[in-house]
């Protein structure tokens, strides 16, 4: 063990400084024990007492700075004293301000950051969701839940007193809502327009909104309310809430409403809140009897595309037009699925003998439901890991039997894992499954873009897709618009020449996937 | 206020939880800013909606406690012995910094401090008498802040110390605090050799005569308004005391020499105070202490009057909690070291002087004082963060004591008991740190982040303070 000294004269740090890199000394390898202080006599009598104070700094007065060090070596002490001075160094030309901003904390520490804040978009676990969704409505916030697993009896509190203060709660397990133009959570960049949407189902909305924008429409506002609004126990009270918001909006002039089939009591309440609005209101309610909601609004759709385009059109021609729209949207749509009919034919005759199924694979719940919608009657043998209309449940999700519409988003599938929407491994390994089942005839695919979503998901689909050229027929349709970060059309561009048949919709690919089937089914 | 205001153009998000979500919607033109969350502290099932629930008489609560702190004017209006002046003080009662706590679960260098205590007032004649007079129950033990004092570090006060008088001049509270030792080999770090109890000695047959007359001849002196100068001079009044301190001796030292028996006195007692930079560090602590006294048992208060440590333990004052203290294990600070000494010498935090903090000074301040941003990471922007993230768990800001880096922004006041845990945000300390063995005394200085568990136990008393 040696110990080195060394005097700096007429050098001045303050006392913190000094410790600091005493202690970074002290870390090196082979020191001992190291001091860098002022040479006053306590301090002398510091180093002395700890065992530091060698010859060399015998001579030290009051204002000199004093290093020393105890070291395994001479070597290392050297190597230690140089050390100290590159620190000391360092510490003089540091600047007073590295950070630009601040970090935020807390909801309210956010508040005083922004001021005028207007909504609390919350995705933090579940259990911890609707805590933070109270405090932002006790500070007047409107709130957007992307959490799930937060309970009923929460869900059904915040929304009773979003209510009473003339708030929004969208969600929990609200995925998309878009306002003043802003995508939150996963959305697209759409045109504003005319449109206002509620919507209970997600990938519906993304969906509706889309197919709006790509029509030369626009959006106003897009509401989310979270699957769970329009079932009995929470009785609508969002999906209400934000109709009756849109139908006071001055620019909203058509009204979109999309959701799986609500429970009979919330659907009483939308149907007379509806007859208390005077403007068009076209609905989507996936799966229920297609004149279910006939008797209040001015359309009720069959498919999420048809309704898209009724109200675009609407909201281009104006409220009186309203009645022919619906007409005329029907009639380009049987014309366009008249001519993908013919198309299934020749690409069923491609196949190979014993290709017969339909295998879809889907990133967004409500296609999946959409697909079983549009395919009841047409394919028999359906099954699904989340059942809709005819379908049967699979009792293995992960395996499929005949024709098969799984559902990835579903628990089973996402648990400790990103959404199939983020993250396409999962969709990649089992369509390798499906391409390597000799039964497989055609492979069904949605692909939704928008913020938050892959950033090149046909980058991830167009090597399986090339795989399956000559052997399945893989049918997609992208969700998105030319504005969206990944781009539609250079995204459709590529599955095309990857072999794909990009369809316009989810339900134009389902009906020409079914329709390729059934020929191969016959 | 209808849904339909909402409407319009632009969005300003608060985005809790995903932080891509932040960066989505700023690309599309709105305006996000991205919290950092953390999880909440874990606390009994159904209190937070209890609280929610009378959201509004806490409010109005807090409130009024927060008034009562602004309001209040701490002067030093005299001295005295403490067996004179404190209320409940014995010839066999040591009060002691933080919660309560016996001999058997005293700390090494409170241990130390007992001692020193016991000798000084000659109960004692060695170390060893003292240790068995101690152990055998012949003296009682109770926080300092159950009779109104305050002591930094271990706090010891025996019934001959001098102590200052403050006076909340608003409220006509009074508290107490000794006179500093200075740093080194220290009572208050738990050292009892004869040098310590000579100084002590010193200070009360020397120092303590000098610094009466020297007051009572400028009849008061007004903490607050020292307080507010020496935040504007680099001070946050805990680690750092130097302007105060030498503010303070501008205040005195005509007084003193006015009133001192002979020129040597007067020359030696404003050496002694000249030579000690945290001479102001007790009456930093009073003036909080005097300040926060009045907010006691305000009902539906969730606002922390106390934080103290004994070196075991960690307690909480809350006003809307009565006399209750709350308590968990005291943590060991993060700290930068004397030569010769690591953390394994550290003894677990200690002192009454998180009241500073308490009172919206020391670490919550700490944007004042760029000298010691050391402390905390080195810039003064590491410094200037861990002020601003207590404004998020304070009720309000200080309208006399400011913070020039911050643009002039009053100190964060009022810990909201209610606002720590459901933030998970804990209040940030500057500390010195003792050895851990009685007798050795202060082996560096630091900072510390509070542990979560006094919180909670208080937030949960506090919520079954409400009706149901």
């Amino acid at each position: 063990m040696i110990i080195k000294g060394k005097i700096k004269p007429g050098e001045y740090f303050d006392s913190v400084t000094l410790m600091l890199v005493g202690r970074d000394l002290t870390g090196l390898a082979g020191v001992q024990d190291a001091a860098v202080i002022m040479g006053t006599r306590e301090n002398l009598a510091i180093l002395e007492a700890s065992g530091l104070l060698c010859a060399e700094l015998a001579a030290a007065g009051e204002t000199d700075l004093l290093l020393a060090v105890k070291a395994a070596d001479g070597e290392t002490a050297a190597r230690a004293l140089d050390a100290a001075e590159r620190l000391l160094a360092e510490r003089k030309g540091k600047t007073a301000d590295q950070a630009a901003g601040f970090s935020v904390r807390s909801l309210d520490g956010a508040l005083r950051a922004q001021p005028g804040s207007q909504l609390a978009l919350i995705s933090v676990a579940g259990r911890y969701a609707a805590a933070e969704a109270w405090n932002a409505l006790d500070r007047g916030l409107h709130v957007m839940l992307f959490s799930d697993n937060v309970t009923l009896e929460s869900e059904i509190a915040l929304k009773r007193a979003a209510r009473d203060r003339g708030l929004l709660v969208m969600g929990p397990d609200c995925g998309t809502a878009i306002l003043n133009g802003v995508p939150l959570g996963f959305a697209n960049a759409v045109e504003r327009g005319a449109v206002g949407i509620v919507a209970a189902a997600g990938t519906g909305l993304q969906e509706v909104s889309v197919i709006v924008s790509n029509a030369g429409a626009g959006i106003s506002q897009a509401l989310g309310t979270g699957g769970r609004d329009v079932k009995e126990a929470v009785g609508g009270i969002m999906f209400v809430e934000a109709l009756q918001a849109l139908a006071g909006d001055p620019a909203t002039a058509v009204i979109l409403l999309v959701s799986k089939p609500p429970h009979p009591s919330v659907m009483e309440r939308v149907a007379e809140t509806c007859r208390t609005i005077s403007k068009p209101v076209v609905s989507i309610f996936l799966g229920a009897p297609p004149d279910g909601a006939g008797v209040f609004s001015t359309h009720a759709a069959a498919t999420l595309e048809e309704a898209a385009l009724v109200a675009a059109r609407i909201a281009r021609d104006g409220a009186a037009a309203a009645a022919e729209a619906a007409g005329c949207v029907r009639r380009e749509l049987d014309a366009r699925d008249a001519t993908l009919l013919a198309e299934a034919d020749p690409l069923a005759a491609g196949l190979a003998p014993g290709r017969r199924y339909l295998r879809g694979l889907f990133s967004g719940g409500t296609f999946c439901s959409e697909a079983q919608v549009i395919l009841r009657g047409k394919l028999s043998a359906l099954w699904s890991n989340a059942p809709a209309g005819d379908a049967r449940a699979l009792d293995d999700p992960l395996h499929s039997r005949e024709n098969t519409l799984v559902d990835l988003g579903e628990d089973a599938f996402t648990v400790g894992r990103p959404h199939p929407m983020i993250d396409y491994d999962l969709r990649q390994r089992r369509m390798a499954d499906e391409l390597r089942d000799p039964e497989t005839a055609v492979i069904l695919l949605d692909v939704v873009l928008g913020f938050g979503s892959h950033p090149d998901p046909a980058g991830e689909l167009a090597p399986l897709v090339r795989d399956a050229a000559g052997k399945v027929c893989v049918v997609c349709s992208v969700t998105g618009t030319d504005r969206d970060p990944q781009n539609r059309s250079r995204v459709e561009r590529a599955l095309t020449e990857a072999g794909a048949r990009v369809m316009p919709s989810n339900a134009a690919a389902s009906l020409l996937a079914g329709a390729v089937c059934a020929c191969r089914q016959r | 206020m209808p849904i339909e205001d909402l409407f319009g153009d632009g969005l300003k998000v608060i985005n809790i939880g995903l932080e891509s979500f932040a960066t989505g919607i700023r690309q599309a033109g709105g305006e996000a800013v991205h919290v950092e969350w953390r999880p909440p502290a874990e606390i009994a099932p159904g209190l937070m909606e209890r609280v929610r629930a009378h959201a509004g008489a806490i409010r109005t609560a807090n409130a009024e406690a927060a008034k009562r702190f602004l309001a209040g004017a701490p002067f030093v209006v005299g001295m005295g012995r403490a067996g004179e002046v404190i209320p409940g003080m014995r010839r066999d009662l040591l009060l002691h910094a933080g919660p309560p706590v016996d001999w058997a679960r005293m700390c090494g260098p409170m241990r130390g401090a007992v001692l020193g205590a016991l000798i000084y007032e000659g109960m004692a004649a060695t170390p060893a008498d003292a240790e068995r007079l101690a152990a055998a129950g012949k003296v009682s033990f109770a926080p300092c802040h159950e009779h109104g004092a305050v002591g930094p570090m271990a706090g010891v006060v025996s019934w001959s110390m001098p102590v200052f008088v403050i006076r909340n001049e608003t409220f006509g509270n009074l508290a107490f605090t000794t006179q500093n030792e200075g740093l080194g080999k220290v009572l208050r770090y738990g050292a009892y050799g004869e040098d310590v109890i000579r100084r002590l000695k010193w200070m009360e047959e020397t120092l303590y005569p000098a610094l009466r007359q020297a007051v009572e001849h400028l009849g008061r002196i007004d903490l607050k308004a020292v307080i507010a100068q020496a935040l504007h001079m680099g001070d946050e009044v805990h680690n750092r005391n130097r302007a105060a301190t030498s503010l303070l001796y501008r205040t005195l030292a005509p007084a003193v020499v006015r009133t001192a028996p002979d020129p040597g006195t007067a020359a030696a007692v404003l050496e002694f105070i000249g030579g000690n930079d945290h001479f102001f560090l007790n009456l930093s602590m009073a003036a909080c202490k005097a300040l926060l006294d009045p907010l006691a048992g305000i009902p539906g208060c969730s606002l922390v009057t106390v934080m103290a440590r004994n070196g075991t333990e960690f307690g909480v004052k809350l006003a809307g909690t009565g006399g209750r203290w709350f308590t968990g294990p005291a943590p060991v600070p993060d700290a930068l070291y004397f030569p010769g000494f690591s953390k394994a010498d550290a003894n677990p935090d200690i002192g009454d002087s998180a009241i500073t903090e308490t009172g919206s000074l020391g670490g919550f301040a700490i944007a004042a004082a760029p000298a010691i941003v050391q402390f905390v990471g080195g810039s003064a922007a590491d410094a200037a963060q861990y002020t601003l993230q207590m404004y998020e768990i304070t009720e309000t800001e200080h309208t006399a004591w400011q913070i020039p880096g911050l643009n002039f922004r009053g100190t964060p006041v009022g810990i909201d008991a209610v606002k720590v845990v459901s933030t998970g945000i804990l209040p940030f300390i500057d500390t010195g740190v003792a050895h851990r063995d009685a007798g050795v005394g202060q082996v560096g200085a630091g900072v510390l982040t509070a542990p979560m568990e006094p919180f909670r136990r208080a937030f949960e008393a506090f919520a079954e303070t409400l009706n149901q």
